[in-house]
């Protein structure tokens, strides 16, 4: 289960509507003109037009102030730096070999010489992990990749097409929804096999369906919005209002909800790893080493949870990111 | 002696913003004698609606009260804790707020909202707050209270949910009564008789009103003093003769000339130019709508028979209430949407049915601008890419030329040059309903639909848009089809005006003579709700290029 | 009421029967040869004839909508097929295998609501703002746990250094209590999440503003006012958050070697034994579609603005009401 599911969640309350005009006559909440719902920005114009009598910071300061009063994102930021480097540069970080072991060493606590101390083969445990982001991160990326993809396309096709081609591509979203993400991820793995590629296949197929709803729902956000009326209306060509208004718009959320996927993914590659359906040993994708640790749970407790802590910082940080974005006034929401 | 109910000494009020701290209300001083009704009139920004929630202490989180008392009835406001405040809100003052829309508990009987005041003060049990209630909002006007105590907000039209929310300000018998912007989210007509019920009632018990309005003529129907705030001050007081008809303050002078009920005309005389078709004719135009099933099917009629012709160069007002048909009339007229029956005709040629290109070629001769200026510009474009998106969709010119003509077209809607690098957040409404303006103009159109316009600007605003408008009618002379609720509007604006009740038109002819000699009783209705005196004073009636009157 | 009953039963249905139908896709159209990958593919000793026997047995050799109607008819009798692993009818296994997943799936379930209900009242509650804001970060943390991590953990704590539970097997209810808090914590960082996000937006309605104006107390605010407008929407979350409860017993169980749902699921994809992952999603799916259609059921109840057909709302192009008369003119 996937923070995904937070966010899609709120998907079956009050629909955005699918036509933008509603004639007064049909919606009983219709107000005699908009004063009233426009009172909160004639109260930010009117800030705005007297600038002097604010207080006034400068616009540098004030950023800096922002990202100095939010330290989480700032671990956040580092550790995902932190994470790229383990992933496409793991020699940066650890020139060890991650499968070769030295037998005396097994079982070692953490110390001076092995960050994470050792595993049953004498293998350092730090250098495994940091070999492991590549293993992790690739299938975590592909996943992403092949979810947002595929599920965008549908959820932006829906969404603007409208009328049959959406009821057709909801419903057939719908009973996807209606199956547990890692349990279909499981029926894709019972056919594809296993290995670190089917793995994110299956994770990324299983999340299209979450991530064409909301892409959908922005798409009809964006599209019954009355500028994009007006753009129609001032005689652009519908292609050009689906490109210059409608896409830009909605692609913020989207762009949110990928750094929150990627967290996702992460949890559910390292989940399906552990279960042992990834790469096979001594590959040390993260969910397997901890799997390998269950054994010596009693004696050496850093064979699993050095590895979870790993994961659960790199989930962490994924999930602080899209916050940060979804908050970010450069957003138009 | 009228006892004094409210004393507000130097109150300051000021907000925390991400760019520093605004100062919304400054050193105000007011009072409230029995009885009485003081009218707070201001536009946004001005402070009225903050010093409202501050009687009730309903501030927003990110509000301070800086310094300053309120006493109210002896209590003091400004620093009671929770638990007295408790005590004070709906017991000795009462709340109306502005959208009756919202300010109701969606799955609560309307009743038992209005039974719970009692319930929560201790006043009645459970069955006597019952009976109360429905007695409360028999006084209050609502029709059948004892059915309507059992049903839901969803479940009743605005005015009638206004009027439950005044049946829970008053049910308690409190000694103020704080109204904020009772009726601006209502149709005009709801708006006087909810006004004149609030007047009755409260005439009736000896409770002080404090009314919050934005529209001058509201305060001086209503009150008994007027105070006018402007920037957080008060700018002036006085009552309504004096206020109205020798304002000191040059804010209150301005104000005064720029509200709509209390000026004269400012539209372009134009002569009617014979033998030419008229820009836009409508003829028996009908526009069905089917109705969801879970309302129970069939069709909605929303548009029936309407028919009116707009000559060139001349303005022509659809005046109407919510669900009269007027903005689905603009849309057809537009053709945003196929009629069901009937023709429209452009420039004398049949579109009732043009699809497809033709369609898009015909939008080049017919423009629209909107009503919400915060919601029909793409906040993600810059202001000379909105103003050059018809000049681009219709290739007119290549690009040094189309930047030439956005230049042209800024400095034709009063804007400054440098505004064409900036997004739509970082201007005001007024200047973005320009922005609309010069956008519509881009591709010299022959009509452009304008579909309340100047509804959600602030008075001054308004006026400024109106002359602009005007002003580019006797420069390019343009057709405009002019759609608004709000009569006093209409009449500087427009040479002839429709009348639309329920998808019908009741009347149409030249304003002059519809609003001298109304012949039918809704059009009458309609008049007689302008709120403001009758007749202009001479001081006010802003005559603007040689305007009729 | 009855129609809207019968219609969204109906449309359960056509669910039920699109979810057997994309399990079908998966499992039987997509691979090229399931019998194949039943039985071990190449690295199996099983002679090509005898694969040719076994897909005539399972019906494999017909074409692909035949094998499709075939199977549907056997389910709609209530037969899954059989397991490639142990030959028992998958309808035996699953039934066997649901009460104790059932067990640690239900218990969490209360624990979740709980607790995820606690911190999202108490967070919204509070005055103080480091409170609220300590409690609201820690959904996200708890979103971020890899269960199968936090249940060795739990193993780690509380059965090896302080012996409280047993950590592992099917035996009792004590051996319920690890697994269900495992269990617990996605599924009550999802509830904490959807209601604290759900009653912030209530606390700012305008209602809100006006219950405060009659004098009621914040806690009256809270409880009769914000709370039941905002656990509406979070009502809608019950299907995936009991499908999430099914698919991370897949895990617990695997961690804690506990007998149910999930473990059979994990040893049927190891073993590729199609028949049973197919009836397990199967369960899955149904469970979701009969939550969801008792929320439909329970949900008009809740809120008067959901229009069953049985209360009609005032028709739309009723006029204004005529109101009760007031006196001419209206100025002082």
């Amino acid at each position: 289960m996937s923070s995904l599911d937070a966010l899609t969640a709120g998907e079956r309350g009050p629909q955005p509507p699918t036509e933008a005009f509603v004639p007064t006559a049909l919606d009983p909440n219709t107000r005699a003109d908009q004063f009233a719902a426009t009172s909160a920005d004639r109260f930010a114009d009117a800030v705005l037009e007297h600038e002097d009598g604010l207080t006034h910071r400068g616009p540098w300061r004030t950023r800096l102030e922002d990202l100095v009063r939010r330290p989480g994102l700032i671990l956040a930021l580092v550790w995902s730096l932190v994470i790229v480097v383990a992933a496409f540069a793991p020699s940066l970080l650890a020139s060890g070999d991650p499968l070769a072991g030295v037998p005396a060493d097994k079982l070692q606590p953490p110390s001076s010489a092995h960050w994470f101390g050792t595993d049953q083969l004498g293998r350092d445990l730090y250098t495994r992990v940091v070999h492991g982001t590549h293993l992790t991160l690739q299938a975590a990326l592909t996943a992403v990749l092949v979810g947002l993809v595929v599920g965008a396309l549908v959820g932006l096709v829906a969404g603007f097409v409208g009328g049959v081609v959406d009821d057709v591509a909801m419903r057939v979203v719908d009973v996807l929804l209606s199956i547990p993400a890692l349990l279909l991820s499981l029926a894709l793995i019972t056919v594809l096999g296993f290995g670190t590629i089917n793995v994110a296949i299956a994770v990324g197929l299983a999340n299209v369906a979450s991530v064409s709803r909301i892409m959908r729902s922005e798409v009809l956000r964006v599209r019954t919005s009355v500028f994009v009326e007006a753009s129609h209306a001032g005689g652009s060509r519908w292609w050009t209002t689906l490109g210059r208004h409608v896409l830009p718009n909605a692609i913020g959320p989207v762009v949110v909800l990928a750094a929150l996927e990627l967290g996702a993914a992460v949890l559910a590659v390292s989940s399906l790893s552990f279960l042992g359906y990834g790469e096979p040993p001594p590959a040390p994708e993260w969910g397997a080493l901890v799997a390998g640790g269950r054994d010596y749970l009693r004696t050496s407790w850093w064979l699993t949870t050095l590895p979870g802590l790993t994961i659960v910082a790199t989930v962490l940080a994924a999930g602080r990111i899209s916050r940060a974005l979804d908050g970010d006034p450069g957003s138009n929401r | 002696m009228t006892a004094r109910l409210l004393t507000i000494t130097d109150l300051a009020v000021s907000y925390r913003t991400r760019r520093g701290d605004v100062h919304a209300v400054r050193d105000v001083s007011l009072h409230v004698d029995e009885g009485e009704t003081v009218a707070v009139v201001g536009e946004s920004g001005s402070g009225k609606s903050t010093t409202a929630a501050a009687v009730v202490r309903l501030l927003a989180p990110a509000a301070r009260i800086e310094h300053g008392s309120i006493d109210l009835v002896g209590h003091d406001v400004a620093g009671a804790s929770p638990r007295e405040l408790q005590a004070v809100r709906g017991l000795l003052v009462g709340l109306v707020p502005q959208d009756p829309t919202v300010s109701l508990n969606p799955v609560k009987r309307v009743g038992d909202q209005v039974a719970e005041v009692l319930r929560i003060h201790g006043l009645a049990d459970r069955r006597i707050a019952a009976i109360e209630a429905v007695e409360a909002l028999r006084r209050a006007g609502l029709p059948e209270p004892e059915v309507r105590a059992r049903q839901y907000p969803h479940e009743l039209s605005g005015g009638m949910r206004q009027r439950v929310l005044i049946a829970i300000a008053l049910v308690a018998k409190p000694r103020l009564l704080v109204a904020d912007e009772p009726t601006s989210a209502l149709d005009v007509t709801v708006q006087r008789q909810i006004l004149d019920h609030l007047d009755t009632l409260t005439s009736e018990t000896g409770t002080g009103v404090l009314l919050i309005t934005h529209d001058l003529g509201v305060a001086a129907d209503r009150a008994d003093r007027i105070v006018v705030m402007s920037q957080g001050r008060v700018v002036e007081t006085g009552t309504p003769d004096e206020v109205l008809g020798s304002p000191r303050e040059a804010y209150t002078k301005a104000l005064l000339a720029a509200a709509p009920s209390l000026r004269g005309a400012r539209r372009a005389p134009t002569p009617v130019a014979a033998d030419v078709p008229a820009a836009l004719e409508v003829r028996g135009l009908v526009k069905d709508f089917p109705l969801p099933r879970s309302a129970g099917g069939g069709t909605l009629r929303a548009v029936d028979d309407v028919s009116f012709r707009v000559p060139r160069g001349r303005t022509l007002a659809i005046v109407g209430e919510s669900g009269s048909g007027k903005s689905t009339t603009a849309r057809l007229a537009l053709r945003l949407a196929e009629p069901t029956a009937g023709q429209v005709l452009v420039g004398g040629d049949d579109v009732s049915h043009t699809r497809g290109s033709a369609l898009r070629a015909l939008r080049r001769q017919m423009q629209v601008v909107y009503q919400n200026p915060y919601s029909s510009l793409d906040p993600r474009w810059s202001v000379g890419r909105i103003v050059g998106e018809p000049l681009r969709a219709f290739r007119v010119g290549d690009r040094r030329s189309q930047q030439a003509r956005v230049a042209e077209l800024l400095d034709l809607v009063a804007l400054p040059a440098s505004v064409v690098h900036r997004r739509p957040a970082e201007l005001s409404g007024g200047q973005r309903q320009r922005v609309a303006i010069a956008r519509a103009l881009s591709v010299r159109p022959d009509l452009v639909v304008l579909d309340e316009p100047v509804s959600a600007l602030d008075v001054s605003v308004q006026a400024q848009i109106l002359d602009l408008l005007a002003d580019l009618q006797n420069e390019l002379g343009v057709t405009y089809l002019f759609i608004s609720h709000d009569l006093a509007v209409v009449r500087q604006v427009a040479h002839e005006v429709v009348v639309l009740q329920h998808g019908r038109v009741v009347e149409s002819g030249d304003v002059e003579d519809v609003f001298a000699r109304p012949q039918h009783e809704y059009t009458a209705e309609l008049l007689a709700a302008i709120p403001g005196p009758r007749t202009p004073e001479p001081a006010a009636s802003g005559l603007a290029q040689g305007g009729e009157r | 009421m009855t129609r809207y009953l019968a219609r969204r039963l109906a449309l359960a249905a056509g669910a039920l029967w699109a979810a057997y139908t994309v399990t079908f896709l998966i499992l039987f159209a997509l691979p090229g040869d399931p019998v194949s990958i039943m039985y071990g593919g190449e690295s199996s000793d099983i002679t090509p004839e005898q694969l040719a026997a076994l897909r005539a047995e399972y019906g494999l050799d017909q074409s692909l909508p035949v094998q499709y109607v075939t199977q549907l008819g056997h389910a709609l009798r209530g037969d899954l097929g059989t397991s490639v692993v142990n030959g028992q009818p998958v309808t035996h296994l699953i039934a066997e295998a649901l009460p104790p997943t059932a067990q640690i799936a239900g218990l969490a379930l209360v624990l979740a609501i709980l607790a995820g209900g606690t911190l999202a009242v108490v967070a919204t509650a509070t005055r103080s703002r480091r409170l609220s804001g300590f409690l609201l970060s820690l959904p996200p943390l708890g979103v971020a746990v890899p269960s199968f991590w936090f249940g060795l953990m739990l193993v780690q704590w509380f059965s090896f250094e302080i012996p409280i539970f047993p950590a592992l097997g099917n035996q009792g209810f004590s051996s319920a209590v690890l697994p269900a808090i495992t269990l617990a914590l996605p599924t009550s960082a999802l509830i904490a999440q959807m209601l604290s996000r759900s009653l912030l937006h209530t606390l700012r309605e305008p209602y809100v503003d006006t219950a405060l104006a009659k004098g009621a107390s914040r806690t009256r605010v809270h409880f009769r006012h914000a709370l039941r407008n905002a656990a509406l929407p979070a009502l809608t979350v019950t299907g995936l958050v009991v499908g999430g409860l099914l698919s991370g017993a897949v895990v617990t169980e695997t961690v804690f070697s506990r007998a149910g749902i999930g473990r059979l699921t994990a040893t049927s994809v190891a073993a590729q034994d199609i028949p049973v992952v197919q009836g397990v999603v199967l369960v899955a799916a149904a469970v979701y579609v009969l939550v969801n259609l008792l929320i439909d059921v329970v949900y008009p109840l809740l809120d008067p603005r959901i229009v069953t057909g049985a209360r009609r709302r005032t028709a739309p192009s009723a006029p204004k009401v005529p109101l009760v008369p007031v006196p001419a003119g209206g100025t002082r």
